[in-house]
């Protein structure tokens, strides 16, 4: 198959695949991931979703947004599931018994359901090689139970499991680099991606779904509900978290790293956090402290990822 | 005539599931129903089946698998014990809600604590509320015939409900006793073409599976599903019919045995039936009129079927491999609910035995059998719940 | 003998209607409403592409055209990235209602 081009006014033409109607928030980053990831293609999809704010937005009753098929029966299951779905085409093509339509199978979940609670449904999936890709759209926190802290949730943050009280002010933990995680299971392919940068998200879905085997795609999701935010910051938010190198967009194919975007000039961390209300005990001066923390956090690990990017253009060079 | 071999229940599941040859199976081991699917793993790598095998990394996974492939619209069958099914908990209740026709030999065993790998019914009475068809097995060859019988009934398209088949671990998972075979071309047109109810694999037409049910229909689902099955048992019967006239062995909700003109009963399942039809020969040799019904549907339970079968008795014992601490014996409270139909009520006793794999005697039957005739002749009775064969 | 209301639900709750969720309105959630303003639009797309609620019609040739207000939440992103042409934007939000 040709890749698809990805030039707005063409994939305006073309069908989202996912349908309005669905019940999410108003300015909910999700859906803005969603349609970028399933326009990114024209291979038919096949989807599983975990429970949780996408989940049981888009599939109410009578009423389902997708217009691919779609499958959620669990909140911790969203990769053993797809692999089941991923098994049965494979067997049923083998023997005959179905016309291979190369098709590709996704799996979504929100962080709560990959980082934590689907973990090792995740893991086992990528060991096991199924052909697929598994897509996290990271919101920091189980925003669909009502904002509580999960191991995506960045440090500092003030969630309703751990409130910026009086003497625990908020997320005392910085977060699990799952996108890092998963390249350690020697993966073909993981990224990280913003819906705000959708031409780079959606090339690496294209790149993705071009390998055979399981693929990991990190985005992050903003969600004004959770991160006290405005309606309309979904995009303007994401794009600060990649500016500020909270959030970078890079990929990780056969072990060798590159960054996809690098901003032209790395944005101080407070960028980010200042519209956001739950950081908002940050900016008092008692917790001064915590900013540097967080600062020097993401300093280390965009550090970090500059030198393992580096190590994989020296590989190239040789 | 198929094969007669010498084989363990684990063995002869396997057999049937080659025999069967399901489009995926997902497996997670667990002690003492690894042994089933180790065997089909190498059915698998061997050839001798076209299964895609998936070996994920816990029972969780397996079920979700499971539920995944089956709404792909295929074959689908796994297996577990114990802990695996308790892991499984969550989604044995969402293949059944989804209608899912998974098949899965269960290897019933004690659950922990404190671990231990042997025998019992608490793990299958745990999942009695799923949703899920049970049928128990008294021995390898019931545990194969089930096995075949299972596709066909799960499958039927009046109902599209999983179902379990369930041996009692080691005592048949691991004994070795002679089994009939079926030829491999009975087996395969006994059981039929999987047929597809809504796959999801069909990209032509996009289905959603797993919506949110809201107050306003989520009870009328569940009516549903409980009409469907109200309608298993004929389907149970109308297989078992089918399954009589390939094989010759006669199969039904439950077995009875010497119950016509009993004046007491025994109601057991699985291989401890097999002891108590001994003792009961003994009884009757001395003129007691004794009898024994052996449930092999346990879900869903065949309240009034049993109930006629068991109306003209005196005095009952129902006995649990099994118990729910702080009430009756599970079965117990289905006989007994089914007893509750009846216009003349005999006297129903519960006896929870052989938890753990404790083995059950020739010696715990008498006593049980000494107990029921005392209560036939006063009308009284003592105790309600008992253990029995414990160390005192 | 009519069918009971449960006996007609969907064999194991599967939806069978591709995207029937166009057939629930969430227009009605909406408290500000964004204002397409043709002239200063350079059709950029990006509202199109950025909306979370799939509320910007398009014509068979690619263009922009009106919003979908059956469906549109009135979250304002479509507002906020509009680049506008030299400086006016394409989009504004006004108080729904007014
Ligand atoms: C086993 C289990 N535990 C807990 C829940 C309750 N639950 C449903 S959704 C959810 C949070 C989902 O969070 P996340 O995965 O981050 O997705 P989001 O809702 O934020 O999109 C939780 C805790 C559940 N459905 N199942």
């Amino acid at each position: 198959m040709t890749t698809k081009p990805l030039r707005l006014r063409e994939l305006a033409k073309g069908d989202e695949r996912i349908s309005h109607g669905h019940r999410m928030c108003s300015g909910c980053g999700a859906p803005i991931v969603v349609k970028q990831v399933l326009m990114a293609t024209d291979y038919p999809i096949v989807a599983s979703n975990a429970t949780g704010c996408l989940e049981v937005s888009t599939c109410i009753q009578e009423y389902t947004a997708w217009k691919i098929p779609w499958i959620h029966s669990a909140f911790e299951n969203a990769a053993a599931t797809i692999s089941g779905v991923e098994a049965m085409y494979r067997s049923l093509v083998k023997q005959g018994k179905l016309e291979d339509r190369n098709v590709k199978f996704v799996a979504f979940g929100g962080d709560g359901g990959t980082y934590d609670i689907g973990f090792q449904s995740l893991s086992g999936a990528m060991e096991r090689g199924h052909d697929m890709m598994y897509i996290c759209y990271d919101n920091g926190a189980y925003m669909n139970t009502g904002i509580q802290r999960s191991s995506a949730t960045p440090f500092g943050a003030n969630t309703t499991t751990c409130p910026a009280g009086d003497v625990i002010p908020g997320k005392l933990q910085q977060r699990k680099d799952m996108t890092k995680i998963m390249a350690a299971h020697g993966i073909p392919y993981v990224a990280q991606a913003s819906p705000s940068s959708w031409m780079d998200l959606m090339k690496k879905v294209q790149k993705a779904f071009e390998i055979k085997g399981p693929k990991f795609l990190n985005v992050i999701s903003p969600c004004n509900r959770g991160w006290r935010s405005r309606t309309d910051d979904a995009i303007a938010l994401s794009k600060l978290a990649v500016e500020t190198c909270y959030w970078p967009l890079y990929e990780i194919e056969n072990g060798v790293t590159r960054v996809t975007i690098k901003p032209k000039e790395k944005k101080p961390l407070v960028d980010f956090l200042k519209p956001q209300g739950r950081f908002k005990h940050m900016f008092s001066p008692e917790n001064a402290g915590m900013l540097t923390q967080a600062q020097e956090y993401v300093d280390a690990q965009w550090n970090q990822l500059l030198k393992e990017a580096a190590a994989g253009e020296a590989d190239k060079a040789e | 005539m198929g094969d007669i071999v010498a084989v363990t229940g684990n063995e002869a599941c396997a057999q049937a599931f080659k025999q069967i040859n399901p489009d995926v199976c997902a497996a997670y081991p667990i002690t003492p129903a690894t042994d089933l699917m180790q065997r089909f793993s190498s059915f698998v790598n061997d050839g001798k089946v076209d299964t895609e095998l998936v070996l994920v990394e816990s029972e969780h996974s397996a079920m979700s698998a499971c539920i995944g492939a089956a709404a792909a619209g295929g074959r689908v069958a796994t297996a577990t014990s114990s802990q695996g099914l308790a892991l499984m908990w969550e989604m044995l209740y969402i293949a059944a809600g989804t209608r899912l026709p998974i098949i899965m030999p269960l290897v019933n065993r004690a659950l922990s604590a404190p671990l231990n790998i042997h025998g019992d019914h608490s793990d299958g009475m745990g999942a009695r509320d799923t949703g899920w068809i049970q049928l128990y097995s008294e021995n390898a060859q019931e545990a194969y015939d089930n096995t075949i019988q299972a596709f066909r009934i799960a499958e039927h398209l009046d109902i599209r409900v999983p179902a379990m088949v369930c041996m009692d671990g080691f005592i048949v998972s691991h004994s070795i006793e002679r089994v009939e075979y079926i030829d491999d071309a009975d087996v395969k047109k006994f059981v039929g073409e999987f047929q597809a109810v809504n796959p999801l694999l069909d990209m032509d037409k996009p289905k959603s599976y797993g919506p949110l049910i809201l107050t306003d229909m989520y009870h009328e689902y569940k009516r549903a599903q409980h009409e469907v099955m109200t309608k298993v048992p004929n389907i149970v019967r109308e297989v078992a019919a089918d399954f009589e006239k390939m094989t010759g062995r006669k199969y039904d909700l439950f077995e009875t045995y010497r119950l016509d003109d009993a004046e007491i009963a025994v109601v057991v399942m699985s291989s401890a039936a097999g002891t108590t039809k001994d003792i009961i020969d003994q009884y009757r040799e001395k003129g007691i009129k004794v009898g024994l019904l052996k449930p092999r549907m346990f879900r869903p339970f065949p309240f009034l079927e049993i109930a006629e079968a068991l109306q003209h008795l005196k005095a009952i014992a129902v006995l649990d491999r099994a118990d729910s601490f702080g009430g009756y014996g599970p079965l117990f409270s289905e006989i007994t609910g089914a007893v509750m139909s009846m216009n003349s009520k005999p006297a129903v006793i519960n006896k929870i035995f052989g938890l753990g794999g404790r083995d059950y005697l020739p010696d715990q039957a008498e006593q049980v059998l000494d107990e029921l005739v005392t209560i036939a002749k006063t009308g009284k009775v003592e105790t309600i719940k008992e253990y029995i064969g414990v160390r005192e | 003998m009519s069918k009971k209301y449960w006996e007609k639900l969907p064999q194991g709750s599967v939806v069978l209607e591709a995207g029937s969720s166009a057939k629930f309105k969430t227009g009605g959630w909406r408290s500000m409403r964004p204002k397409w303003i043709e002239e200063n639009c350079i059709q950029c797309m990006f509202c199109w592409m950025y909306c979370p609620d799939m509320s910007v019609k398009v014509t068979a040739e690619g263009k922009r055209a009106e919003f979908d207000f059956e469906y549109c939440k009135g979250c304002g992103i479509c507002a906020l990235e509009c680049p506008g042409k030299k400086g006016n934007k394409a989009i504004v939000m006004e108080q729904e209602g007014k």
